[in-house]
């Protein structure tokens, strides 16, 4: 049910009943490397093009999160995806393979909160049994798409951030064991005029901001309330311009406020100002966040994932960077 | 040994250049390139290019600036035997060699390389 201008409130609470998390060879060195389900050596994954291997860590995400619940493909009723290719071919394409009815989404990074946010939505208002939600995302197609190709060998100013290869899928379901959705807020656009492709972090701060105060405003919530706030893809740079922007509006952030860009990759790994991607907030909150609520160590979490909702295209044209924010609540719930 | 340390200075100040046009500019770097190619063919049209590789040898030969001198190079030396007309067929004359390459080259090294993104 609707709460405030922009959240919905989930009476019947769907549940997280299992996750897939797959990544590739720079995310196994990191250290989130144990809550990946499938790690890879090769970012080919014995693919022949790039936009393929994103497919498959896609398609192997869902093919994780469906065995771990112990349920066949065809129990899945719809498959909600979303990517960063041209035409979201990633999800389009591993849609094909999975069979399920689709439904192809669209919000940059924020697509992992998003997917999480609508299928809740159905869940809740027994649209469904079972959804899988969920993202991928390849750091060389993206590089290839979005910036210049690696053999061009540009150069990257000390913002600019590193694309996750990796995918990661909830499987949701009415009932069950597992960490349950309780609530989201529904990101506005916000474009602060920045153009730059190698500073995202600091174009979609101000919509992470935006939701963030949505969402404590529309649930009469605060920061405290919860054991941790992360948001998606921000990196060092928009991590710190989001905790100023929150303290100028009066929201003191705590230290319970991470940012996966910053979780997924160590200081000695060359990311620059952190990771970005759409796989980067939902591999670390399917795997990492998700593995430390099942062990008892957070109970209510709030994740705002962050999308900027630029085309190669408008870049070009010199347009700014729209951005959005979606935040969901997953909450272990004592049944 | 004087023509290096020259080499050195001169080659390098124009990376500098290039990098400012980055950093301080905010160029793409693309539009970097082209920047240094049309101001080597610029400095040539007023005839100081050549001049500047007299001194400067390498420092001033292999940066891409010395791709527009070539332009401008082999399109006057068109001119001067064929006229007007000379200007489109000269331009790339003196530079064929460089361009044939990259595109061979680059070929020959995808038949052996898988591209990195």
């Amino acid at each position: 049910m609707l709460r405030g201008h922009q959240s919905w409130e989930f009476a019947n609470k769907p549940v997280i009943l299992s996750t897939g998390v797959v990544g590739g060879p720079f995310e196994a060195r990191g250290p989130l490397a144990n809550d990946f389900d499938i790690l890879h050596g090769d970012k080919w994954l014995g693919q022949d093009s790039f936009e393929k291997a994103e497919k498959k860590l896609l398609e192997q995400a869902c093919e994780k999160a469906i065995e771990k619940a112990g349920l066949n493909k065809e129990d899945i009723q719809f498959f909600l995806a979303g990517d960063l290719m041209n035409q979201i071919i990633t999800s389009s394409f591993a849609a094909r393979t999975l069979g399920s009815p689709y439904l192809g989404l669209f919000g940059a990074c924020s697509t992992s909160m998003e997917g999480l946010a609508l299928g809740s939505m159905i869940i809740n208002s027994m649209g469904a049994n079972y959804i899988i939600c969920g993202t991928a995302s390849h750091n060389s197609s993206a590089e290839k798409q979005f910036r210049y190709p690696t053999e061009y060998g540009g150069q990257k100013p000390p913002t600019a951030q590193w694309t996750v290869t990796g995918a990661g899928v909830a499987l949701l379901g009415k009932e069950g064991s597992g960490p349950r959705v309780t609530a989201a807020t529904i990101g506005r656009v916000v474009d602060m005029g920045i153009s730059d492709p190698f500073n995202m972090g600091a174009a979609m701060a101000p919509a992470a901001v935006d939701t963030l105060q949505a969402h404590f405003r529309d649930f009469e919530r605060s920061p405290t309330d919860y054991d941790l706030i992360a948001t998606g893809d921000l990196g060092k740079i928009g991590y710190q311009i989001t905790k100023d922007l929150l303290a100028k509006h009066g929201i003191q952030m705590g230290d319970q406020y991470v940012d996966c860009g910053m979780l997924i990759y160590s200081e000695d790994q060359p990311v620059i100002a952190g990771a970005s991607g759409a796989a980067c907030s939902a591999t670390v909150t399917y795997g990492h966040i998700l593995n430390r609520m099942q062990r008892g160590e957070l109970n209510k979490v709030l994740i705002v994932a962050t999308g900027a909702l630029l085309s190669p295209l408008s870049f070009q044209q010199k347009e700014s960077i729209p951005c959005i924010a979606h935040g969901v609540v997953i909450e272990n719930i004592p049944s | 040994m004087q023509i290096y340390f020259w080499a050195f200075v001169v080659g390098g100040l124009i990376c500098v250049i290039g990098q400012l046009l980055f950093d301080v500019a905010k160029l793409t770097p693309a539009h970097t390139m082209s920047t240094l190619v049309v101001l080597g063919a610029v400095l040539d049209g007023f005839g100081l290019y050549e001049p500047l590789i007299d001194f400067a040898g390498a420092g001033a030969s292999v940066p891409i600036t010395s791709f527009g001198n070539a332009l401008v190079h082999g399109a006057m030396a068109e001119a001067e035997q064929h006229g007007i007309v000379g200007i489109i067929t000269g331009i790339f004359e003196v530079t064929s060699a460089g361009i044939s390459a990259a595109i061979i080259f680059g070929f020959l090294g995808s038949l052996v390389f898988r591209p990195k993104g």
